[in-house]
């Protein structure tokens, strides 16, 4: 069900040059392991989150690659240096070859 | 912090001479039973998550925890809320509504989230926020009710509830609701399943303390529904009690069953006075 990753993104839409600004991201997914069984002893087919990348102006500004221990919901925070405005992108690549994405820009201040 | 103990008479009586707090002046009526325990004291900046002697689970949450529930997006529940503020406007059954026809903007249930478990007289049956939700879309919108416990009814609850955040909890407990709510303080009082305990062993008598790891809190249902980290999503009061009941190696109860609607009221009134905090975030 496509609705059920939704992504989440607090990035500022004003920052002055040379600040250092806060990014916060989370996307709602379950995160399956691979190592559940469901009630028919069977066991559930790994799907979570592999990669997830930033861009900023199409340029990689933070990328992290997941693993079976992360968490449902994963939420990951991280700084950038302003240098110039421009637009973030989100990426979030799944196991079954889905990757979501979000946008937001950003002025310059001042 | 001085603290008004209930226990002794002398303070039970400068309770009632000052009117002090409702809760006091309830504890009157029901003297063989007693409410709270042993009360710890609280922590300094977060008086406004206690109400005379009631904790919110918040003052019992590491501050890790807390520091997840105090920010809006780091805050999990957010994902089932924001998907519910969407489905708001969104027009479902046969009548053509969406729940913004009726009630315009979700603003407009500012205090809803205080009042429920409440009485409805047209139903005649006490009603939870899940369950009138649910009485929503079957009678006004003519929908398929919601699954107890789905992502959708969960959302929705947590997004009414939430318009309320940090008005006193203000459930009512006379009139109609009163058999209900003994109900529900008999079913916390009574010894269940094999270890033979009842919830005020825990959350009353114990409160406070720990359970090897676990410390165990009042079990206040002000902050639900909650994003639980073990569950990793958002879950109701009702799952919490199957929860706890299987704990203790009781019979799990249905959701929305006439024994956890009554335990509900009870619990929930018990937190009279506490700020509502859906979605809140435990551990």
């Amino acid at each position: 069900m496509a609705s059920e990753h939704r992504p989440r993104v607090k990035a500022p839409k004003k920052a002055a040059k040379g600040d250092v600004v806060t990014i916060k991201t989370t996307i709602s997914h379950r995160m399956e392991s691979g190592l559940r069984k469901g009630k028919d002893g069977k066991k559930i087919p790994k799907q979570i989150i592999n990669k997830f990348e930033a861009l900023f102006n199409g340029k990689q500004i933070m990328s992290a690659n997941m693993f079976t221990s992360i968490s449902a919901n994963p939420y990951l925070d991280f700084d950038m240096k302003v240098e110039e405005a421009g637009e973030f992108e989100f990426k979030w690549y799944d196991d079954n070859g889905e990757v979501y994405s979000k946008k937001s820009k950003m002025k310059l201040e001042g | 912090m001085m603290m008004i103990n209930t226990n002794t008479p002398l303070a039970l009586a400068i309770g009632l001479i000052f009117g002090l707090s409702v809760n006091v002046a309830q504890a009157a009526d029901m003297e063989d039973v007693m409410h709270f325990g042993s009360v710890t004291p609280v922590e300094e900046g977060l008086e406004k998550y206690a109400h005379g002697e009631a904790r919110s689970g918040y003052t019992y949450a590491s501050p890790e925890t807390r520091t997840l529930q105090d920010d809006d997006f780091e805050n999990p529940g957010f994902l089932w809320v924001e998907k519910a503020q969407e489905q708001w406007s969104v027009v479902d059954g046969e009548a053509g509504k969406s729940c913004e026809s009726c009630h315009g903007d979700v603003k407009s249930m500012k205090g809803v989230g205080t009042v429920y478990p409440k009485f409805d007289p047209k139903v005649g049956d006490l009603l939870n926020l899940e369950k009138r939700i649910n009485l929503c879309r079957t009678e006004g919108m003519q929908a398929k009710a919601w699954k107890w416990e789905s992502d959708e009814l969960l959302g929705m609850t947590a997004l009414v509830k939430m318009q309320s955040r940090g008005m006193p909890v203000n459930v009512a407990i006379d009139g109609e609701a009163k058999k209900y709510f003994d109900k529900g303080m008999k079913f916390y009082n009574t010894r269940i399943g094999q270890m033979d305990m009842a919830c005020k062993h825990c959350h009353v008598d114990q409160s406070g303390n720990y359970m090897r790891a676990e410390l165990l809190s009042q079990g206040q249902a002000n902050g639900f529904p909650t994003y639980r980290l073990k569950w990793q999503k958002l879950g109701s009061l009702h799952r919490r009690f199957r929860g706890c009941n299987n704990n203790i190696r009781a019979d799990k109860l249905a959701n929305g069953s006439p024994e956890y609607m009554a335990l509900e009221l009870y619990v929930t009134w018990r937190g009279n006075g506490l700020p509502v905090e859906a979605p809140s975030v435990r551990k």
